[in-house]
C-alpha cells in the first residue's frame, strides 16, 4: 500500500527518476512515462516497471517516471526504492 | 589475484554498469562515504541489483557503513543474499568489531539458506586503535582474508598531517603488514589521493610493495594500470623463479642434496618466494 | 578611400543582393555569433527572399533561421554542421529543398573550384580596418583563427566585413587581406563572448571516458607512428582531450618530438606545443581562450585556411600529412562507417566538420566512444547516416576493448603485442546488447531532408525526414 508521495533515482544519464503517489484502491497503476530512448526501449521499460510493482504487491499507484537510458536492473532498483519510501518502510 | 582494488560510488548507475571494465582486479562498491545519508536505501538496492544482473567477472567487495551507524545491518541484509565475494566493514578498531559483523553475516547466511562462511571480509583499519589492534583484527575470524589500511582517516585520528611522502603512516603501514603476515592474511595499502600525480603514485606503490603489501587500493581508474604493474612480478623475477625450480629438478635427478643457483644456495625461503612469483604470474595470465 | 559604409542594409544594397542568390557566413563565433541573424534581419527588412545560405556551421544561436525558413527568406541551406535546434526543424521537414552537407575540406574545395558559388559573403571580423584587412586574434569578440572564412572572402562575388572593433589602417597581423573585401560595416557587437569560446575546455572526469582515453593513448603509442615528426589532431570531446593529455605524458616520457598539431585547437594542444611535443600548431578554429591567446602571441601557432586544412582538391592540405586523428561518433556500424550527423532517433544534431577529411588523410584514424550511451549501443548493424566511410576508419576504442578495421591487420597485431584488448567489432555490439537489450529501430519517413556530400563532392548518403509524433 503506497501511503505517501515518494521519489527515487536521478535525472543523470543511465539513471531513471521515479515519483510514486498513493491512489484509491481498485484504481490500478497509472503510469506516465517519458524516456530518452522511448522509441527504442519504451515498451520494455514500461513492462519492467509494471512487473516490479507487481512483485512488490503494489496494485494501486500513480507514477511519473522520467528515464535517462537506465538498464533493467536500475529501473527495478529505483522503482523498488520509490515503493519502499512510499510505503514508509525506510 | 588481487593487486588493485578500485573504489566506486554505490549509487551511480553508469559507474556500476561499467565497474567491471575499469581495469582493477577487485571493485569496491561503496555504500559508505560515497553515498549521502538520504540515499543509503537507494544505493544498497541498486548495488544488490547490479551484483545480481550485471555478471561481474572481477572480485566484488561491498563497503558497508560503520557498526555505530544505523545502516550496516540493512546494508548486509540487502547485500549478503546476492553473495558478494567480500564485505568491507569500516572503522574497525578491534576483534569484537569484526565479530559482530561476521556473526550477523552468519545469521543472514542461515536465514537465506546459504553456505556459511562463504562471504569473506576485508576490514578497513583507519584508526589508531585499529592499527594498534591490527593483529587481533586480522586473526579475529576465518572470514577475514585480508586487512586494509585507510590512511586519510587514520592520520586524522592521529592528529597529524597526511603528506605525499607518507612518513606519518610509515609505522602504521609496517605494523599492518606485520600483523597481516603473522595472521596469514593479505594486506592492502591506502589509496594515492593525487589523481594527476602518476610518478608519485608509482613511487608510493613501489614503497608499499617493498614493505610487503599485497596490493593497493585506488580512487581513480587512471591509477589502476600503474598499481597492477608495480604489484605484478617482473619478467626477471619470473625467470629467476623458473630457474629455481629447474635447478631443483636437475639436482633431484642427479641425486644432489644441496642445490645452488648462480653460486647461491637455494633454501626453503627462496623456494617459497619462487612459488609465490610463479603463482602470481599464472594468476595474472589467467585474468583473475 | 574607405570601404566603410553606414550600415548592413547599405552594404547589402551595394552588393547587389537579389532574390534567389547565395549568401555565406563562417562559424568562428560559434554559439556566440550574432552576425548571421543580424544580416538576415536586414535582408528581411529589405524584402529580399528565396536565399540560399552557405554557412560553415549552424549553432543553436541561429534558431531564428527557422522563422526565416518559414517566411521564405531562406529556401536553401548548405553547411558542414548543424546543431540540434535547427537540425530538429530540418528533420521535421521545414525546408522544401534538402540541405546540402559538406565537410570542412569539401566546402572550400567546392567554393574554389566553382561547384558552390557564393554571391555575397558576410564576414564577421573581431578586428578590421577601414579597407577590410581583418583578424580574429584581437578585439572584444576575439575568436582566434578565421580559417573557414578565407575561401568565402576570396571567391564570393562581393565580400562584406562586419566588425565591432574598427582600428586605424593598416591592421597589423591581418588574417584576411583587403584585396578581397568590398565593404566594411561597423556594428555595436558581433558576438556574445561567452558563446564564442569557452573559458576552458574540460577533460572528462567520467571514469569510463578516462579508460577509453588511456586505451587510445596506448594504442597510438603501440601503432609505430609515435616517433619524431609525429603529427596529430584530436576533437574537443572530453575523452578525446583526456587522450591528448595522456599522449602528451607518453611523448614527454619517451622524448618524442612531434612535427605539428592540427585542427580545431584547444588549450590541451597549446600545452603540448609549449611542452615541446610539436614544432607548430596549424589552427583552423580556436575552441577556448587558451588557444586564442596562443595564436595571438606564439608565432609557432599558425592560422590555416579551411582549404589548407583539409581541401581534397588543393595541391596538398595539412590532413594529407597527418599521422593520427582522434574522432568521436554517435554511431558506428560493423563496417566501421560512422554517423556524426543524426542522433539515434534520426534527428540532425551535428555534421561532418573535419571528420571525414581527417579520417581520409590520417595514417591512423581512431574513434573514441563508450560501448553504449544511455542504453544505446554505439555499434550498430547499419548507421542511420553514413558521415564518414568505414574504409577510412581504422580503430574504434571503447572501454570494453579496441576494434580494428580488418583491413589493418598489422595494427591489430601491434596492439596485441602491447597487451591492449583487441576485440572484434561484432563482439562489441553483442556485449552492448547483452547489457542494454536490443534497441528497436526508429521510424523514418521517405522524404529526403538532407544530402550528405563526401569531401570530393560525391553523394555519400541522404538523411530522411523524422515523422512528427
Amino acid at each position: 500500500m503506497i501511503k505517501q508521495k515518494a521519489c527515487a533515482g536521478t535525472l543523470e544519464s543511465s539513471d531513471i527518476y521515479v515519483e510514486i503517489a498513493p491512489a484509491a484502491a481498485g484504481s490500478g497503476i497509472r503510469l506516465n512515462l517519458t524516456s530518452v530512448v522511448m522509441q527504442q526501449f519504451g515498451d520494455q521499460i514500461e513492462s519492467v516497471i509494471r512487473q516490479t510493482l507487481d512483485q512488490l504487491d503494489v496494485k494501486d499507484a500513480e507514477l511519473t517516471v522520467s528515464d535517462r537510458g537506465a538498464v533493467d536492473c536500475t529501473i527495478r532498483a529505483r522503482v523498488e526504492t520509490a515503493v519502499c519510501r512510499g510505503k514508509g518502510e525506510e | 589475484m588481487r593487486r588493485s582494488m578500485l573504489f566506486l560510488p554505490g549509487n551511480s548507475p553508469n559507474i556500476l554498469l561499467n565497474a567491471d571494465f575499469l581495469g582493477s582486479d577487485s571493485i569496491i562498491l561503496d555504500l559508505e562515504d560515497a553515498v549521502a545519508p538520504t540515499e543509503k536505501d537507494a544505493a544498497r538496492i541498486l548495488v544488490r541489483n547490479a551484483i545480481t544482473s550485471l555478471g561481474y567477472t572481477r572480485e566484488v567487495i561491498v563497503r558497508i557503513n560503520p557498526v555505530e551507524s544505523p545502516y550496516w545491518q540493512k546494508d548486509l541484509r540487502e547485500i549478503i543474499p546476492v553473495k558478494p565475494d567480500m564485505i568491507m566493514p569500516t572503522k574497525v578498531g578491534c576483534a569484537a568489531d569484526v565479530k559482530v559483523v561476521s556473526d550477523y553475516i552468519t545469521q543472514l547466511e542461515k536465514e537465506f539458506g546459504m553456505e556459511e562462511g562463504g562471504v569473506k571480509m576485508i576490514p578497513l583499519i583507519e584508526t589508531a586503535m585499529g592499527v594498534e589492534n591490527a593483529y587481533e583484527i586480522a586473526s579475529a575470524d576465518p572470514r577475514v582474508t585480508a586487512i586494509f589500511l585507510g590512511g586519510e582517516d587514520f592520520t586524522a585520528d592521529m592528529r597529524c598531517k597526511r603528506t605525499k611522502e607518507g612518513t606519518e603512516i610509515f609505522y602504521a603501514r609496517s605494523r599492518m603488514v606485520l600483523a597481516a603476515r603473522a595472521a596469514g592474511v593479505d594486506v592492502y595499502d591506502t589509496p594515492w589521493t593525487d589523481v594527476e600525480d602518476y610518478d608519485g603514485l608509482i613511487e608510493d606503490a613501489k614503497f608499499a610493495k617493498s614493505l610487503g603489501f599485497t596490493g593497493k587500493s585506488s580512487i581513480s581508474p587512471r591509477h589502476i594500470p600503474f598499481i597492477n604493474e608495480v604489484f605484478s612480478p617482473t619478467e626477471e623475477e619470473i625467470q629467476y623463479a623458473r630457474d629455481v625450480f629447474d635447478c631443483i629438478e636437475k639436482a633431484k635427478a642427479e641425486g644432489k642434496g644441496v642445490v645452488s643457483l648462480h653460486g647461491k644456495m637455494i633454501d626453503a625461503p627462496i623456494v617459497a618466494r619462487a612459488r609465490q612469483v610463479l603463482e602470481a604470474a599464472e594468476a595474472i595470465r589467467g585474468g583473475k | 578611400m574607405s570601404k566603410l559604409v553606414k550600415d548592413i542594409k547599405e552594404a547589402i544594397r551595394l552588393s547587389g543582393l537579389k532574390d534567389g542568390m547565395t549568401i555565406s557566413f563562417h562559424h568562428h563565433l560559434r554559439n556566440g555569433d550574432m552576425v548571421a541573424v543580424m544580416v538576415l534581419d536586414a535582408i528581411c527588412e529589405l524584402g529580399i527572399k528565396d536565399l540560399n545560405v552557405n554557412i560553415s556551421s549552424i549553432f543553436d544561436t541561429h534558431a531564428p533561421f527557422i522563422e526565416y525558413i518559414r517566411d521564405g527568406v531562406i529556401t536553401g541551406i548548405e553547411t558542414d554542421y548543424m546543431g540540434g535546434v535547427v537540425g530538429r526543424a530540418v528533420s521535421e521537414g521545414i525546408l522544401e529543398k534538402p540541405v546540402t552537407f559538406r565537410t570542412h575540406g569539401g566546402r572550400p574545395s567546392d567554393i574554389i573550384r566553382g561547384a558552390s558559388p557564393i554571391d555575397v559573403a558576410f564576414i564577421a571580423a573581431p578586428t578590421a580596418d577601414c579597407m577590410g584587412n581583418c583578424t580574429g586574434k584581437t578585439g572584444p569578440s576575439a575568436c582566434g583563427s578565421l580559417g573557414y572564412a578565407f575561401a568565402d572572402a576570396m571567391y564570393a562575388g562581393k565580400s562584406v566585413v562586419i566588425t565591432d572593433n574598427l582600428v586605424d589602417y593598416p591592421l597589423v597581423d591581418y588574417s584576411i587581406s583587403e584585396e578581397y573585401i568590398d565593404y566594411v560595416v561597423t556594428v555595436d557587437k558581433i558576438g556574445e563572448p561567452s558563446g564564442i569560446v569557452s573559458g576552458t575546455t574540460k577533460i572528462t572526469k567520467d571514469p569510463v571516458g578516462l579508460v577509453i582515453a588511456d586505451y587510445a593513448a596506448r594504442a597510438i603509442d603501440a601503432s609505430g607512428l609515435l616517433v619524431d615528426g609525429f603529427s596529430f589532431q584530436t576533437g574537443a570531446g572530453g575523452a578525446s582531450l583526456a587522450a591528448a593529455k595522456y599522449l602528451k605524458d607518453i611523448m614527454i616520457r619517451k622524448n618524442v618530438k612531434g612535427s605539428y598539431g592540427l585542427g580545431g585547437i584547444t588549450s590541451y594542444m597549446v600545452d603540448m606545443l609549449q611542452s615541446g611535443c610539436f614544432k607548430a600548431l596549424y589552427d583552423v578554429q580556436c575552441f577556448d581562450l587558451g588557444a586564442v591567446e596562443s595564436i595571438r602571441t606564439n608565432p609557432c601557432h599558425m592560422e590555416v585556411s579551411g582549404a589548407h586544412y583539409a581541401s581534397p582538391t588543393a595541391k596538398s592540405s595539412a590532413v594529407d600529412s597527418l599521422d593520427v586523428v582522434i574522432l568521436g561518433a554517435t554511431e558506428i556500424d560493423t563496417d566501421f562507417n560512422v554517423n556524426v550527423h543524426t542522433d539515434s532517433n534520426g534527428y540532425i544534431m551535428g555534421g561532418s566538420g573535419g571528420h571525414s577529411d581527417t579520417a581520409a588523410g590520417a595514417k591512423m584514424s581512431i574513434i573514441v566512444a563508450p560501448l553504449s550511451r544511455a542504453r544505446l549501443p554505439i555499434v550498430v548493424d547499419k548507421v542511420l547516416c553514413k558521415s564518414t566511410p568505414g574504409n577510412t576508419i581504422d580503430v574504434l576504442v571503447t572501454q570494453r576493448g579496441i576494434a580494428v578495421n580488418p583491413k589493418r591487420p598489422e595494427l591489430a597485431e601491434r596492439f596485441r603485442e602491447a597487451n591492449l584488448p583487441v576485440v572484434d567489432i561484432h563482439d562489441l555490439k553483442e556485449m552492448a546488447e547483452k547489457l542494454n537489450g536490443v534497441p528497436k529501430k526508429p521510424q523514418l519517413g521517405d522524404r529526403v531532408v538532407a544530402n550528405v556530400l563526401y569531401r570530393d563532392g560525391s553523394l555519400l548518403d541522404t538523411i530522411r525526414e523524422v515523422p512528427a509524433r
